[in-house]
């Protein structure tokens, strides 16, 4: 089951793992500012962010080529953007864009797998961020996995009942039963959330998802926040002044 | 005189412009009692459970250990009541299974070592605390609905509501849920179709149809008197 490659991930037992989550969401706070603000030599402070973040990942024990291929779904958003900075006669911006959607989604893509969602959770709560974000994020993150297994669930139906794996002979056809089939799919995820939401709130829920972590804040952690903090801050700094 | 678990008094409800789902249900749990809901599909049974904490309200009396069931209560009902739901797959929601049956508890305030604790003795005594790590989504449906069971025994409540336990269970697994919910002390109520299960479990019985509850006694002249609503080989007539 795909859905839960990033939750298998999250769960490895690395040292970049063990981190206190908020020794990594700072780090990313400033990886994130320093690369949108960043305009002179993008290429080759993105290329120097893009070994750093491929270190991290590999260091955690993730596995690389499927973390970038992860990464690579924001593309085809950034790809429409970036088309027309490049059609209205300013291809450079069109680039940065790309290189900065793809980066940015790298970054958060590297702390989500390596921070179990309730630790992320908590160190956002610890951090201050509105508890209602957290909640909305929380169902959200929930709900994905209700759509994508009943989406699962559907497919192996239709494929059970015989529905075609090749393409079906009008593209109008295929149009209408992917359609009537997504119309099916939001109706049941809808259900299924509410029966999930339902047994949470029997078990006592008030809008706070429990979580088995318990924050500590070591030496340890301090000393990780301050050099990846300062890492994309010195990378810019040396790229800027050769470039 | 035994005081009443649960009191219903003429509880109905309809869903959202539809026609009514409850239509004048009164209803009464006895301490340690197990009740078997028996009824046809669509006739109110899962309606009827989910008002009894408050997942839904209608009109009419629920009251729980002598607490109306209102807003103001419902932290305190939701305490007593353990209801496991049809579907173990939308009950099972954290990542592990000891997550999942530790959430109960953490909700309930406890720290950290406590809810391991009492999540570790709730697996045990369904027997699945080998499973502790596992991913819910993982385990057979047998298994997971026994974790189920689990996260509401960890709960610690008084009273247990389990809505069609034996779906997808084959018989070794439904004889094996019988004994280990006979064992539970908890009063019950069980909705079932199946026959053996309930009479294995459950002295008493009442029967839904069209919302509302047309009889009532000891389970064996209750499915006696609707025979005919659990035959599932198709009557000669037909064929
Ligand atoms: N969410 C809903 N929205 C609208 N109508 C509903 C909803 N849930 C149930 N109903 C309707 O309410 C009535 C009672 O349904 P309920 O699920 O309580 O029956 P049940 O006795 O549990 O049936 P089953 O044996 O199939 O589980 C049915 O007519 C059903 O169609
Ligand atoms: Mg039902």
């Amino acid at each position: 089951m795909h859905h839960i490659v990033l939750e298998r991930w999250s769960r490895g037992a690395s040292a970049l793992h063990a981190r206190d989550p908020r020794a990594k969401i700072v780090p990313l706070l400033v990886f994130l500012t320093a690369l949108a603000t960043a305009r002179r030599a993008l290429p080759e402070f993105s290329a120097v962010l893009f070994l750093l973040l491929c270190a991290a990942l590999l260091g955690a024990r993730i596995p690389l080529l499927a973390a970038l291929a992860r990464a690579a779904l924001v593309l085809p958003f950034a790809a429409v953007f970036a088309a027309v900075c490049w059609l209205s006669g300013d291809p450079a911006r069109g680039v940065a864009v790309a290189l900065k959607s793809y980066l940015s989604a790298l970054a958060v893509l590297t702390l989500v797998a390596t921070t179990p969602l309730p630790a992320l959770l908590r160190g956002l709560e610890a951090m201050r961020v509105p508890l209602f974000l957290l909640t909305v994020a929380q169902f959200l993150y929930r709900y994905l996995f209700v759509i994508s297994e009943e989406a699962q669930h559907m497919s192996k139906a239709a494929a059970a009942r015989g529905a075609p794996v090749r393409p079906m002979a009008s593209s109008g056809a295929r149009f209408r039963a992917a359609a009537g089939a997504l119309a099916v799919l939001f109706a049941r995820s809808y259900g299924r959330a509410r029966d999930v939401h339902r047994a949470m709130l029997a078990r006592g829920f008030t809008g706070r998802l429990p979580t088995l972590y318990d924050l500590r804040f070591r030496p340890a952690d301090a000393a990780f926040a301050a050099l990846a903090s300062l890492a994309p801050l010195a990378a810019r700094l040396a790229v800027e002044r050769i470039g | 005189m035994k005081r009443p678990l649960i009191e219903v008094r003429d509880l109905r409800f309809r869903y959202g412009g539809g026609e009514a789902a409850l239509n004048g249900v009164s209803f009464r749990l006895d301490e340690g009692e197990s009740v078997a809901l028996f009824g046809p599909n669509g006739s109110g049974k899962t309606t009827f459970v989910l008002h009894l904490n408050g997942l839904l309200q209608g009109e009419g009396s629920v009251e729980v250990c002598g607490l109306p069931v209102e807003r103001r209560n419902l932290s305190a009902i939701r305490r007593k009541i353990g209801l496991v739901f049809q579907d173990s797959e939308s009950q099972l929601f954290m990542p592990t299974v000891l997550e999942d049956v530790a959430f109960g508890p953490i909700n309930r305030g406890l720290s950290r070592p406590e809810a391991l604790d009492r999540a570790m003795a709730a697996l045990r005594t369904v027997g699945m605390d080998a499973a502790a790590g596992r991913a819910p989504y993982h385990l057979s449906a047998g298994e997971q609905k026994k974790a189920a069971i689990a996260g509401i025994l960890a709960t610690g409540p008084e009273i247990l509501v389990l809505d069609e336990p034996t779906t997808f269970l084959d018989p070794p697994g439904q004889r094996a849920l019988a004994e280990l919910l006979a064992a539970l002390p908890q009063a019950k109520i069980v909705v079932t179709h199946n026959i053996p299960f309930a009479l294995a479990l459950c002295p008493r019985a009442v029967f839904f149809q069209e919302g509302v509850i047309v009889a009532e006694g000891p389970t064996a002249e209750v499915v006696a008197r609707f025979r005919w609503n659990f035959d599932s080989a198709p009557a000669k007539s037909l064929r």
